[in-house]
């Protein structure tokens, strides 16, 4: 590769490899074809250091470093569901990565922007979206769910940190609308691994169906739900665990809340989202979700569907969710309350992807109603005291 | 150990003073020639009374500013002046200076020390005014009008900036634990002028050897009559030296949005600058040397000197055995200094420190956009929203950001140091400030 209009000979170019130096692009020829190492225009008074702004000096931390955190944090979820529901929960996790991954890469090229999958927000999107789908979908359905989540909720938008929904369940709602059985119908029962037959570990599901504890709560009530999956001690411990039918990452409420501390401790997230909305569904079902008031079952509900990787992966999505602390938990009290009235009044058995989906859309307006205080604001108007 | 702070954000980053703190002030040879800017202060440049080929003297004064605000300015070598023209400045890029010739043969200076409380507060303060001493923190606002606040003011407290927030700075911490009677002489020297009766020092709690040397020197000289002078130790959270928050630690007084300490009966000044007043006080020394730290991976021989002003930062550098690995050349502390181009600019009045930084100690990669994760508005010490001022700049809105408070924002970099997106999240917020003084 030659530089147009510059002198640039092969010994030239070997003097400058000679010398210990990058031959392009630090290397330029000057008017008498000499070629000039970076060390020798140092010393000839003509520095080439970095100028740039202040500060000088950053924090590690950076976007990629927090969506691969993120992601790593879920790895333990994707291992139990691989003991839950077989290998095929992690393939079709796979195929909505890879596919969120390519969807991002085509959009950005098409729309002439960088592309940037490195930064690792498709891959975490990819996963978030296998995570909140059934684990008996069939493997391609993980394709179409990517296109809206990626090229719709998210590049059409303006790409990372201008969507106003989250990008993984926006293609969740949309494979809710176009495939609703296959969404709501493709439940597996946890394998008995005592039981096990290649049958079941390739995932051959067809044979077995089942139903998620809130849609038999929903529909048959309380005593349904301890007849089908035991009494309510059973009921917790196994819940709590994540050893139920479900979405492929939002069984286990134990890996789900490790994985929330492992991100509060390292500064990623805080509590104030998930708490304020985990502990709004405890309270209203506990209210209103009984036979009579008070009478509600708050545990079943807060251990039950996709609550648990809602409050602490998807309500703290930083793009799509508040930045004032004060507007972050009035932000959990709403997806929590949203999420309740869809579970006991609304058509679905489960309402976090909704609720959540819905408060996106508050999340500027909660900022601008939860300004920070500001340490010294001036005591009359700003603009005058400046001039 | 838990010290006094300031109630909102803040960042802690790595100190790098391990480099030069424990180094004893080091006095470099004079230079065989000084450039002296004619700006090192806030306000006008001052007005060379040198012409070229006059001889002078160590000391003397070359350039007043008469009407307007500044300060004067004094030959830091004898010799002859040998040009007076633009040359390249560490924070203006280019402007007005008297370059002098030392003549090799001169002997240095001496100055004795007088007993200063003979002297009447007219006198004190007109000392600081001839000895040209300005803000040694890096804003350079002359000391005399800083220490004559309008009669409408009462001051009642006199605060010493001990922080030494910057990474990487050790140049007040090595005055502290060297000079820690001089320092407390002059902030007796500035209650006097001032007429208080009370002052504090405030230091950062990783110094703890220069707190121990100040309240030594403290126990064995008390300040007399009802004079109180006291040390706090402060909790070791960027930005701690700076003016609101350093008030808000020590005092718990508020000074509010385009107000002046002096608002809230406070007088701020730095320990360098306390240093400089105690010498124009009692040995009737101009300001013309300065501690500076130079520090950084990428300088053979850390070191805090203490150089003439106007010494070349290229001087400074064969005196210290040349650098390696350079990448970027920072004047000041890494998180408010200006990086510089060339090494042919002189150390100035303001000067606190030169870093001398190499890839890794400092990052000059692409930015990316913001992903809301709010951690610039947890870390402003002001409670801005940082982000907001971002996105309204890049999208050509900057005019508007006025409601976000960017007038209180005083570019100390912690947004930016925080950013996971590497945003220049300073340099937006000055843009903003620009575009809404255009607008008028």
């Amino acid at each position: 590769m030659a530089i147009p209009g510059r002198a640039f000979s092969a010994a030239a170019f070997l003097q400058a490899a000679a010398l210990g130096a990058h031959p392009l692009p630090e290397i330029n020829s000057g008017e008498d074809g000499k070629i000039e190492t970076l060390d020798q225009r140092n010393t000839n008074q003509q520095p080439q250091w970095a100028v740039s702004v202040s500060p000088h000096i950053r924090r590690g931390k950076t976007t990629a470093g927090i969506m691969w955190t993120v992601s790593a944090s879920l790895i333990p979820v994707m291992l139990l569901s691989i003991y839950n529901f077989g290998f095929r929960g992690l393939l079709i996790t796979l195929v909505s990565v890879v596919s969120c991954i390519v969807v991002e890469a085509i959009t950005q090229k098409a729309l002439g922007r960088p592309v940037s999958v490195s930064d690792g927000s498709a891959v975490l999107t990819g996963i978030l979206m296998a995570f909140v789908i059934p684990p008996g979908v069939p493997y391609w359905l993980p394709i179409v769910g990517s296109v809206p989540a990626i090229f719709i909720a998210k590049q059409l938008m303006g790409g990372l940190g201008f969507n106003v929904w989250n990008p993984a369940l926006v293609g969740r709602a949309f494979l809710m609308a176009a495939f609703p059985v296959a969404m709501t119908a493709a439940w597996v029962p946890p394998v008995d691994w005592s039981k096990v037959s290649a049958g079941v570990y390739l995932g051959s599901v067809d044979a077995v169906s089942t139903a998620t504890p809130l849609y038999v709560l929903k529909h048959y009530g309380l005593a349904a739900v301890t007849q089908q999956f035991g009494g309510l001690s059973t009921i917790y411990e196994q819940f709590f665990i994540g050893i139920k039918p479900g979405c492929i990452g939002e069984t286990s409420a134990a890996l789900l809340l490790a994985g929330g501390l492992f991100l509060m401790i390292r500064g990623i997230i805080t509590w104030h989202t998930p708490v304020s909305a985990i502990v709004t569904v405890g309270v209203l079902a506990w209210i209103f979700g009984g036979e009579t008031w008070f009478g509600g079952q708050p545990l079943v509900h807060v251990l039950s569907g996709g609550l648990m990787l809602g409050a602490f992966y998807m309500c703290t999505d930083y793009v799509t969710s508040p930045t004032v602390k004060g507007a972050q938990i009035v932000f959990g009290i709403g997806v929590g309350a949203l999420t309740v009235l869809i579970r006991l009044k609304g058509g679905y058995p489960e309402g976090v992807a909704y609720a959540i989906l819905l408060m996106n859309c508050l999340t500027p307006a909660l900022d601008e109603w939860f300004k920070p205080k500001r340490f010294a604001p001036p005591k009359q108007a700003p603009v005058a005291a400046v001039k | 150990m838990a010290g006094l702070t300031f109630p909102k954000g803040g960042v802690h980053p790595e100190e790098h003073k391990e480099l030069t703190e424990h180094l004893a002030i080091e006095e470099m040879p004079p230079p065989l020639q000084v450039v002296i800017p004619l700006s090192m202060h806030f306000g006008a440049p001052a007005k060379p009374v040198v012409k070229k080929k006059q001889e002078v003297q160590e000391g003397e004064v070359i350039a007043t500013v008469e009407k307007a605000l500044g300060a004067s300015i004094h030959s830091s070598v004898t010799g002859v002046v040998k040009a007076i023209e633009p040359h390249p400045h560490p924070t203006m890029v280019r402007c007005d200076a008297i370059v002098i010739e030392r003549d090799p043969a001169a002997s240095p200076r001496k100055y004795e020390a007088e007993d200063w409380s003979k002297l009447s507060r007219e006198q004190l303060l007109s000392r600081v005014k001839d000895a040209g001493i300005v803000g040694l923190g890096g804003a350079g606002f002359p000391t005399h009008v800083k220490l004559s606040p309008p009669p409408t003011a009462k001051v009642d407290t006199l605060v010493l900036n001990g922080a030494e927030c910057e990474p990487y700075l050790t140049t007040d911490h090595r005055i502290m634990l060297e000079y820690p009677d001089r320092v407390l002489e002059g902030a007796k020297i500035l209650m006097t002028i001032l007429g208080i009766r009370q002052g504090v020092i405030g230091v950062e709690l990783n110094k703890p050897d220069a707190i121990n040397a100040l309240n030594k020197a403290l126990q064995q000289n008390p300040p007399q009559g009802d004079m109180k002078i006291s040390i706090q130790g402060m909790t070791v959270k960027y930005p701690q030296g700076s003016e609101k928050q350093l008030i808000y630690s020590l005092t718990k007084r508020s000074v509010p949005g385009g107000g002046l300490p002096f608002d809230v009966g406070v007088i701020v000044q730095n320990i360098s600058t306390t240093l400089a007043v105690y010498e124009a006080a009692v040995m009737n020394k101009p300001l013309y040397e300065k501690v500076a730290t130079f520090s950084g991976r990428a300088i053979v021989r850390p070191a805090n000197l203490k150089v003439k002003v106007g010494t070349l930062l290229s001087d400074v550098v064969n005196y210290l055995g040349g650098t390696r690995d350079l990448l970027k050349i920072v004047s000041g502390g890494p998180m408010m200094g200006f990086a510089v181009s060339t090494l042919e600019v002189p150390i100035t009045k303001t000067t606190s420190g030169v870093l001398f930084l190499n890839s890794k100690e400092t990052d000059t990669g692409e930015y990316g956009p913001c992903i809301h994760c709010g951690w610039c508005m947890d870390a402003c010490p002001m409670g801005l929203q940082p982000m907001e001022v971002g996105v309204y700049v890049e999208a050509g809105k900057g005019h508007l950001t006025d409601k976000f408070g960017v007038f209180e924002c005083f570019e100390c970099g912690c947004c930016a140091y925080v950013c996971p997106a590497k945003r220049p999240l300073v340099q937006f917020a000055r843009l903003a400030k620009i575009q809404i003084k255009k607008r008028g």
